[in-house]
């Protein structure tokens, strides 16, 4: 080995303490790159080969029923590759075990297997065949959640009359990676179920023998989607059409399109802070470094190593930290990566989902954190390019001191020596001071970002289902119904509140922004569902106009008191000029509201409903589930609290795990940055307080003069650091933002808490590593270094 | 002076059979520290010939270092032309110095300026290796008596000690030129004479011109020529008539 690359690995030895820290640190971003974009990329990958291979559709639309004739006209549509029909009917589940009722999907396939759009994967058992009563598949998440496979059986309420649906298979379908009933947020695996029956044993259940109410179609290479949903509309209208839409508003494809986008995200934007935060720190060890060396440099370039021969020494220096970092991370990523994408295979069902580290997603990691460390040693490593060797070999005038501004204005007395040196320090060095703050204020920050996230979630369940959707239970009838339904609904057993709701799918227009939403009508005083404002504050419906989401509101480019146009895709289909009359806040999907009443006005109904939501007497639920399931126009029953207790089983606890990590990986920060810090503060003063041992201070005193110095800057640091932590949880919060999904920026208290101790506590852990070395301060060799 | 009659008095003193190997005339250095110009140098001539050991003395701020590091190509001068050989180090860019320097300069500094992470013998191979025909480390240790202290790192060595495996590794490469800075300024008066010996054996043994600056008239005794500087010029070159060895000096 040159004697050169031997001194790089001796000084890296020597500052082993400061260069794990820094190592750790880009440790952390990587590993938090490689987890989030290989598993992206894994997800990606399988999702794109999962589609094709189960020929996923492109377009999706439902109607009331068409004669299956129709078909060969949709087939004709100039850029329509395939078509599929069939028949899609929600119906309510009678599940052993289960006293509330779960809402079922029927979808019919062909009597005999052939390869249709959206296929399944068998998991289990058989397909059905024909001829035999009863037989379905099942979707494999709603098997699982209940311990079905093929043999077992549960009831359905089809049309009115109960049917037993007997399992024979077990199945996976592209349209249902994301098992998701329309509208809702999260998974309920119990309580939600998708079946595939064949064609003729649903058809005449629903009266649709040689008719349709579902068609699916592919799209050719290069066709246009918005032609062929606009063409498709006109040939569905006649028969009830609701609309034809894309894989982009398909639920389960958009909630994993969302994911993936988060996926890159989280694997940018983390590792940037991270980033940032490893190249500060270099920045620092650097420029002690190449400040310590001077006359090291100098006897280098005056023995004929060229300035870039130097600038590459140092550089080396910093590319082993990043290696070494990238390494550690890569491997810690990948084993994260594979966690998650376990965790993944929890929600996301695919026939096959493994976890691949992507050399491209290495290469970007590397090429980032090695860019941004060389950005942050850019200065540094120049100096010491520039350093003009003749001007090296003289010795650094000494610094010049001050008395302290609190000296000056008269104070001087109530400070001490001691105490007077630290000001002096951190007056004389201002810029040193300043970026150590800065430091240990990016920890804090950190700290802050990894936990805020739970903080945020707090705020939105409750925000969203305490304050706003305050009903215990929304029943959602088959088809819209007669007001009279509602006073039956008030009259069932265990009821004590009961308001009506009606929902229309709509596209909006304002200008040439559209979008694909359903409005909701609500009586205007509702109390079970209400609308609120950002602050919680309720937002009362007036008599006419919409009121929507502000996200919604911004992504139609609209403002209060402007007009859209509102496309009804269902019924008479009406087009309506109507006023944004309000806003309201929401933290999952875009809702859209209006007064019931416009709403029946602009659908040119009666006083039609669509379902109900109730406020429930607990003591009276069983008996209450057990009517709901006999009633042949309830199509669905959700009950908020059971989805509310699946969601924290199921995916808050995820989050936590997530968390966990995010938490993990900010303590780890927070502590390197921080006896980073205590370390180069000790190596600048280490001569100085020598002498003052030698002069006659005790240990305790010294100690108070570095350790006091690094108390100040901790808690100057603080303060700052709670204000960036809130900065950088509005940049989380604004990548996260999605269709489906807000994050508010919402952080509490004890988050904020919690940061401070932990950067106290690592202050504290270092100032007792620093104390230590203090103690075994060799005053003689100290004193004799030539500094 | 006028350069020509500095001129004149430089080769007297020299002989006139000797090649130069060093050609300064009318060096100037001016620094500017904030506000204040520092004048270094005024017009400073002068010759060093090919195998000399020469002296150049003066108190500290005379601007002797400005002349060395001009002669061994660390700095350039603000006027003035200096020539090493064919060269015009004057007008050399920083690669060019570069490259001057690994090719033919040797320095030793006052505070000896060791790699405190490299062994004694480490920090002779760190250059080396960059050179085109060096001795082997162990060779250059031998050369200044640290034969048997190759694996020290420079904490665990005496301050002349340090000095010496300075020398070593300015000789290791076999410069053409040696060029001292104060090399026993931190030394007492016996380790300072064992590194003045070891300074003069190279000089004898391997030819190799040498240049030192010291404050101390004492080290002048060993030198062929004595170049006294103040203020920046060259107050007067005297030739040694009875050249004494180092071993023989005290102060």
């Amino acid at each position: 080995m040159k004697a050169l690359d031997r001194k790089l690995f001796r000084d890296l030895w020597g500052m082993r303490g400061q260069i794990l820290a820094i190592v750790l640190v880009i440790a952390c971003a990587a590993a938090m790159s490689v987890m989030s974009l290989s598993t992206q990329q894994s997800l990606g990958q399988t999702q794109t080969t999962y589609y094709e291979r189960y020929r996923f559709a492109d377009v999706f639309a439902l109607l009331k029923r068409a004669p299956n004739t129709l078909a060969e006209r949709v087939a004709e549509i100039p850029g329509v590759a395939r078509v599929q029909t069939r028949i899609v009917a929600s119906v309510t589940l009678d599940v052993r075990g289960l006293k509330e009722p779960a809402v079922g999907r029927l979808i019919s396939v062909p009597d005999r297997r052939t390869a249709i759009l959206n296929d399944v994967h068998l998991r289990a058992g058989r397909y059905v065949e024909p001829g035999r009563a009863g037989e379905v598949l099942v979707s494999e998440a709603f098997a699982q959640a209940h311990g079905f496979g093929p043999g077992d059986a549960v009831t359905a309420v089809l049309n009115g009359k109960r049917q037993e649906l007997r399992i024979v298979g077990v199945v996976l379908s592209p349209e249902y990676v994301y098992q998701l009933k329309e509208g809702d947020f999260f998974p309920d695996d119990k309580r939600f179920g998708v079946f595939w029956m064949a064609y003729s044993e649903l058809a005449p259940a629903f009266d649709m023998l040689g008719a349709f109410n579902s068609v699916t179609l592919t799209l050719m290479p290069g066709a246009s989607e918005a032609e062929v949903i606009e063409r498709l509309d006109r040939l569905t209208a006649p028969y009830g059409g609701f609309g034809a839409y894309g894989r982009y508003d398909q639920t389960s494809h958009r909630f994993l399109s969302d994911e993936l986008q988060q996926l890159r995200r989280t694997g940018t934007i983390m590792p940037g802070i991270f980033l940032a935060v490893a190249a500060f720190l270099l920045n620092v060890v650097m420029s002690r470094l190449v400040a310590t060396q001077r006359e090291q440099i100098a006897a280098l370039k005056a023995f004929g190593y060229s300035k870039w021969e130097v600038g590459g020494h140092y550089l080396k220096f910093v590319m082993l930290v990043v290696v070494a970092g990238v390494l550690s991370g890569t491997a810690f990523g990948a084993w994260l990566g594979r966690g998650l994408t376990e965790l993944y295979t929890r929600f996301y069902r695919f026939p096959l989902l493994h976890f691949s580290l992507d050399p491209g997603v290495l290469l970007l990691t590397f090429v980032v954190s090695a860019g941004a460390a060389v950005l942050g040693t850019a200065g540094a490593v120049r100096a010491a390019v520039a350093l003009p060797p003749a001007q090296a070999m003289r010795p650094e005038p000494p610094a010049t001191f001050r008395p302290t501004l609190i000296e000056r204005i008269g104070l001087k007395g109530l400070l001490s020596q001691p105490a007077r040196m630290i000001l002096r320090q951190l007056e004389r060095k201002p810029v040193n001071a300043l970026l150590s703050v800065l430091g240990m204020a990016m920890a804090v920050s950190i700290l802050i970002v990894g936990n805020f996230s739970t903080d945020a979630l707090d705020f939105m369940m409750e925000f969203q289902f305490s304050a706003s959707q305050r009903q215990d239970m929304t029943v959602a009838f088959v088809e819209p119904t007669s007001a009279s339904s509602l006073y039956e609904i008030a009259h069932l057993p265990g009821v004590v509140t009961c308001e009506p709701f009606r929902s229309v799918g709509v596209r909006l227009r304002a200008g040439h922004l559209t979008r694909r939403v359903g409005v909701m009508g609500l009586e205007p005083d509702a109390r079970l569902y209400r609308l609120l404002d950002a602050d919680g504050r309720p937002v009362s419906l007036p008599p006419d106009g919409l009121v929507m989401s502000e996200k919604l509101a911004r992504l139609l480019g609209l403002r209060v008191g402007q007009e859209l146009t509102v496309e009804v895709l269902e019924g008479e289909r009406p087009v309506r000029r109507v006023t944004l009359a309000g806003l309201m806040t929401d933290y999952t999907g875009m809702g859209c509201y209006m007064d019931i009443r416009a709403l029946n006005r602009l659908m040119r109904e009666g006083a039609a409903l669509s379902g109900a939501f109730l406020a429930v007497d607990g003591r009276h639920a069983d008996e209450l589930y057990r009517q709901l399931k006999e009633t042949p126009r309830v199509g669905g029953v959700t009950v908020k609290r059971a989805a509310l207790r699946s969601f924290q089983d199921t995916i808050a606890e995820n989050l936590n795990t997530i968390r966990f990590f995010n938490v993990l990986f900010a303590c780890v920060i927070a502590f390197g940055v921080v006896y980073n810090s205590a370390r180069v503060s000790l190596s600048e003063r280490s001569r100085e307080l020598a002498t003052l041992r030698v002069i006659g201070f005790t240990r305790a005193e010294i100690s108070f003069i570095l350790l006091g110095e690094l108390g100040v800057l901790t808690l100057a640091a603080i303060p700052v650091g709670l204000l960036m932590g809130y900065g950088l949880a509005r940049l989380v919060s604004w990548s996260l933002d999605t269709d489906l999904y807000r994050i508010p920026p919402i952080v509490d208290a004890s988050t904020y808490a919690f940061a401070a101790t932990v950067v106290l506590m690592a202050a504290l852990a270092s100032g007792l590593i620093v104390r230590r070395k203090l103690d075994h301060l060799d005053l003689v060799s100290v004193l004799k270094m030539k500094e | 002076m006028t350069h020509a009659a500095s001129d004149s008095a430089v080769r007297a003193a020299a002989g006139p059979s000797r090649t130069a190997v060093f050609q300064a005339r009318g060096l100037t250095k001016v620094y500017h520290m904030g506000e204040v110009a520092v004048h270094a140098l005024r017009g400073v001539d002068l010759d060093l010939f090919e195998g000399e050991f020469v002296v150049l003395l003066g108190p500290s701020g005379s601007g002797k270092s400005t002349l060395l590091n001009i002669l061994g190509g660390l700095d350039v001068p603000s006027a003035g032309t200096v020539r090493y050989r064919d060269r015009d180090l004057s007008a050399a860019d920083d690669a060019g110095l570069t490259r001057y320097r690994r090719e033919h300069v040797g320095f030793v500094f006052q505070f000896y300026n060791l790699i405190p992470s490299l062994t004694a013998r480490e920090n002779v191979a760190l250059i080396t290796e960059i050179s085109r025909d060096p001795m082997p480390p162990e060779e250059a240790l031998g050369l200044v008596g640290l034969g048997a202290r190759l694996d020290h790192f420079p904490s665990q060595l005496s301050g002349g000690e340090q000095q010496r495996v300075a020398i070593a590794r300015a000789v290791a490469k076999r410069p053409d030129v040696l060029l001292c800075d104060e090399p026993t300024g931190a030394l007492d008066v016996h380790t300072g004479v064992v590194v003045l010996e070891v300074i003069e054996r190279v000089n004898r043994e391997l030819g190799t011109t040498t240049a030192v600056i010291t404050h101390n008239a004492v080290i002048g005794r060993m030198a062929d020529r004595v170049v006294s500087i103040s203020d920046g010029k060259v107050g007067g070159v005297r030739a040694n008539k009875d050249k004494v060895a180092a071993r023989s000096l005290d102060w």
